[in-house]
């Protein structure tokens, strides 16, 4: 892979990537200091369309459309569904940060500054080949049912057990 | 497409995500950047799949997506139970288990 060279880089899906990797930063950083407790989900939803269409452009089809039923159809609707219940006042509220949050912006600088370096040094230049065509949900489902089959049938009893939890804990008795 | 982009997206995500988890107050927010932090490792595993073309990064993909689906339903259930109980969600009120 690292022997291809740059000229087999798609310009087209280049451009498309990095508007897409700034909407999506810009999201996330507005979720991350936004003041209002609706507009913030709402941004979360707007990076998680994005992460949505990066997938399409890395030809995961089969995971974007998980990404879209399941996080912007059943987890914002939950997380909206989370802010009513448990804020009474709708619009800018002043107090969503801890007394000493700044110390998060050292850690955070930090912790990117150390994954960009530790990422340029391994994979600089490793040129990504563009799928002649998307991974087939076929393939997916193969490895899904024969070596995954343990794990597969293990995340259902995970996602029963949470369903289960979830009621017994949120019920009013 | 250079491998590089997707992996530098995904750390800057994972960093903008830590930081929300450390600054926030609000237990629903600290909730929401966890999820920016889950999406920002299964960018890197699609990024992985695409490397080796191969569908075992799409599968572990997969099943991050469940089982965030799975830690937000409890997540947000034992949300609401706190504020039933406390009537504020505010996690630096919540200092019953301090020794």
């Amino acid at each position: 892979m690292s022997s291809m060279l740059a000229a087999d880089v798609n310009v087209a899906q280049n451009v498309g990537f990095y508007i897409i990797a700034a909407i999506m930063v810009f999201g996330a950083l507005r979720v991350v200091s936004g003041r209002n407790v609706v507009h913030t989900a709402l941004w979360l939803v707007v990076v998680l369309g994005g992460v949505a269409a990066q997938y399409l452009l890395a030809a995961a089809e089969f995971v974007a459309i998980s990404q879209v039923m399941v996080y912007i159809g059943a987890v914002m609707v939950l997380f909206l569904f989370g802010i009513m219940l448990t804020r009474a006042t709708i619009g800018e509220e002043s107090d969503l940060n801890n007394k000493n949050w700044s110390i998060g912006i050292p850690v955070s600088l930090l912790l990117a500054g150390t994954l960009v370096w530790v990422i340029v040094d391994q994979y600089r230049g490793e040129v990504l080949a563009s799928p002649d065509e998307p991974m087939s949900t076929t393939a997916i489902s193969d490895v899904f049912l024969r070596e995954g089959l343990v794990p597969f049938l293990a995340l259902s009893f995970v996602l029963l057990a949470a369903a289960i939890g979830a009621i017994v804990l949120a019920r009013k008795d | 497409m250079y491998a590089v982009n997707f992996l530098i997206l995904a750390a800057v995500l994972f960093s903008i995500g830590v930081f929300g988890v450390i600054a926030r107050r609000n237990a629903v927010m600290v909730l929401m950047s966890i999820e920016l932090i889950l999406n920002s490792v299964n960018l890197n595993l699609i990024a992985f799949a695409m490397m080796n073309n191969s569908p075992e990064g799409h599968v572990f993909a997969l099943y991050v997506i469940a089982v965030a689906a799975a830690e937000v339903g409890v997540g947000l259930a034992m949300v609401l139970m706190i504020y039933r109980n406390r009537r504020s969600i505010a996690l630096d009120e919540l200092s019953v288990m301090k020794g």
